[in-house]
């Protein structure tokens, strides 16, 4: 995990290059976290419009939420770091899992 | 620093397992309580034969033998199966990866408790008014309806024991992806640590789906909710899907670490590397994930329609590819090899073509028009023994005979071990062969008699001779279990003399801290290339240093008491005055054992490097 402080003693970690590493990931924090608020905005707007029928606002709404929930895991809690491999295999297989057992409720019990 | 005593009290022993978190006691209590239930359950299985033996038999009412059959299966599944596979994944997985203990050793007893009153709960069933009848699938439209408090005890019972399931196999894929030694990469891991690896992740997705089936029982039977019934707007084959959402890959749960096992022992007995490693690995994953995929084939009845029927048939059909590449590898492992047939290899052997018949019922049940024919007949009944007698548990007896001196430090007798092979194995078949026919013939499953003059009486009788002798085959075990524990001849290292993995590297049973030096892993059957190298034992990764282990607690034990004691008010709430106090009171006892837990800070202690040089390996306790 590239952000960890220099505590290990070791004389040859590079602090600037830690440094400039820190600074560029602290700019991606800010650009995806204006993002989030962005998209934020954009769907509170896509209800309040009020011309927008149901069917395109949930949609869109749940494409937002996607994109807000991958900005969070790949940008805040770091999975585009190396050493998430295993999480990352979990967290899709569970989300595959879980989308393959909505779509089965949705279209053999509730139809 | 209990670990270190000498000649303990009874008394003593007994504490010290209770509070135990070391892997391979856990091992030995899983071992035990699984080996209780099991027993317990071919009790009932008896019981089931001697009632179908003869036509119109009254041995047992059939109220009574809905109560024993779902018991059988609930029993054989969640409390001896898995048990017995958790007892050889605690006791060899962490050896196999060269790991010192699991991940997470509190969690480890914690699953191991929860797991025992869950099944204690379930149980006491029996003295308490009357077990659960409704099948160990316990469909909705069924139980619901079902009088007393049978169901409370089955859905409370299986609600604890699976919470501890779950701890257990996140504690396995945590230890497996963070604790493996140097060296050890993913593709030169053990087979047996493979399906472990696999089997884990399908608890940690299939058990969720039984937590939230069984809440939605336990509240729609205690708590007056309406989940499952379509009078009040519920539905009733909701279960039936959550019940085999988690269903289905539990099957996979069971066989995977069994193919693990029997992957080991023909490699270890072939004399050969396994065939197609890699292929395996691909196999074994490729079947867990198959597994989340196909559960409505259960239901193909339940009237999902014919385009579900058709995903589904042909989703299950595709697992025989990974299961068919899986029994090549291993014949293929056997050819050219230089065999021994030691009882775990007798084992392993009749294993193929056992399960393979089992296999082929399985891709005819698949076919979702024929189904309609074989549906809750004896055929089912038939198939679904073949894949699981004839694989998981033969590979739990195959494990005990291979695994013993490990666990144990003693050479369970081979002559008995092969007695006891035979008489099970020609029991087996005597039993399951003929209910195939049976229930072409057209018996229903479930049923607790039968009418003369039907074609079925002779079929039944050969069942239930077959059934006999696997009971004596499981004696003849215990006798052996016992003679080999009283003999206590000690063993070395490598009883086996071909073994192949970590875990043959070190004593048996190994010391308490396994590894006194990490060992360095340099390829694929890490201790057979030390060997074919002429060496004695592992290459070290580190030097001799201070080892940190954790300290025992029997916090465990009262966390799970607490949720047993509040699965009792639960149950009792309506009916008694006390029943709300008790269940409140059994969650305080678990909430104050987890808080405990949480502020008092415990840091484990240190074995010194001293101590581990004066230790020369004359082997721990069991």
């Amino acid at each position: 995990m590239a952000n960890q402080q220099p505590t290990s003693g070791n004389p040859r970690v590079d602090i600037e290059y830690r440094r400039k590493k820190s600074a560029e990931e602290m700019r991606y924090q800010v650009i995806t976290f204006a993002l989030m608020i962005f998209l934020t905005l954009v769907s509170f707007v896509a209800v309040g419009y009020g011309e927008f029928s149901g069917w395109f606002i949930v949609p869109f709404i749940l494409l937002l939420a996607v994109v807000q929930v991958i900005f969070q895991l790949y940008y805040f809690m770091h999975m585009s770091h190396k050493g998430h491999e295993a999480p990352q295999i979990f967290l899709y297989s569970g989300a595959f899992i879980g989308a393959a057992t909505v779509l089965a409720f949705m279209t053999v019990i509730w139809w | 620093m209990s670990t270190y005593a000498q000649k303990k009290g009874f008394g003593a022993t007994i504490w010290d397992y209770m509070t135990t978190v070391d892997h391979k006691k856990i091992a030995i209590l899983y071992l035990i309580a699984g080996g209780i239930f099991f027993i317990l359950g071919g009790l009932e299985a008896m019981f089931i034969r001697i009632q179908l033996a003869v036509p119109d038999n009254n041995f047992v009412s059939a109220g009574l033998y809905n109560e024993i059959l779902t018991m059988h299966g609930t029993t054989m599944i969640f409390l001896a199966a898995m048990p017995l596979l958790f007892a050889f994944m605690n006791a060899i997985m962490p050896l196999q990866i060269g790991a010192r203990d699991v991940a997470f050793p509190f969690l480890n007893s914690l699953g191991f408790w929860l797991f025992f009153f869950g099944g204690l709960f379930l149980n006491l069933s029996w003295f308490l008014g009357g077990a659960p009848d409704a099948g160990w699938t316990s469909y909705a439209s069924l139980s619901l309806d079902s009088a007393g408090h049978g169901i409370d005890f089955y859905a409370l019972g299986l609600q604890i024991s699976g919470a501890g399931t779950l701890i257990g196999g996140i504690n396995f894929l945590v230890t497996i992806i963070n604790m493996r030694a140097p060296g050890m990469t993913y593709m030169r891991m053990p087979l047996f640590t493979w399906s472990t690896f696999v089997a884990s992740a399908l608890i940690l997705f299939a058990f969720p789906p039984l937590t939230i089936g069984l809440f939605f029982m336990i509240f729609d039977r205690m708590f007056g909710s309406n989940f499952f019934d379509p009078a009040m707007g519920g539905n009733t084959v909701l279960w039936e899907h959550l019940f085999w959402i988690f269903g289905h890959p539990e099957v996979y749960i069971l066989i995977l670490p069994a193919f693990g096992i029997f992957s080991e022992i023909f490699a270890t007995f072939s004399r050969k590397r396994l065939f197609g490693y890699s292929s395996m690995v691909f196999a074994t994953v490729l079947i867990g994930f198959l597994g989340f995929m196909v559960w409505a084939h259960h239901m193909f009845t339940t009237g999902m329609g014919p385009i579900a029927n058709a995903i589904f048939a042909v989703a299950t059909m595709a697992i025989a590819v990974p299961t068919g590449i899986k029994i090549f590898n291993w014949l293929f492992t056997m050819w050219g090899g230089s065999i021994k047939f030691t009882t775990p290899m007798l084992w392993a052997v009749a294993f193929i073509p056992s399960f393979v018949a089992g296999g082929v019922t399985g891709v005819m049940l698949a076919t979702a028009a024929a189904d309609y024919q074989y549906h809750d007949s004896y055929f089912v009944v038939a198939h679904f023994h073949y894949v699981i007698v004839g694989g998981v548990v033969f590979a739990l007896l195959a494990g005990t005979h291979f695994y013993w001196p490990k666990m144990f430090g003693t050479m369970l007798n081979e002559f008995l071990g092969k007695i006891t092979f035979w008489l099970f194995l020609i029991g087996f078949h005597l039993t399951f062969f003929i209910q195939h026919f049976l229930g072409l013939m057209g018996m229903p499953r479930r049923i607790f008699t039968f009418l003369p003059d039907q074609g079925l009486e002779t079929g039944n009788l050969i069942s239930t001779v077959g059934a006999v002798l696997m009971a004596v085959a499981v004696i003849v075990l215990l006798i052996n279990i016992v003679i080999t524990s009283v003999k206590n001849e000690r063993v070395g290292n490598d009883p086996w003399e071909d073994g192949r993995t970590l875990e043959w590297s070190i004593p048996s049973p190994p010391p308490f801290y396994n590894f006194k030096q990490l060992p360095l892993v340099r390829g694929l059957d890490a201790y057979w290339l030390e060997k074919v190298e002429g060496k004695k034992g592992m290459t070290p990764a580190e030097p001799l240093g201070d080892i940190h282990m954790p300290n025992n607690s029997i916090l465990p034990v009262v966390m799970s008491l607490g949720l047993f004691i509040a699965a009792f008010g639960a149950m009792y709430r309506t009916e008694h005055a006390w029943g709300l106090p008790v269940l409140i009171g059994g969650m305080l006892i678990t909430l104050l054992a987890m808080f405990a837990r949480s502020v008092k800070d415990d840091h484990g202690f240190h074995i010194h490097k001293e101590d581990l040089e004066n230790d020369d390996d004359k082997g721990g306790k069991a």
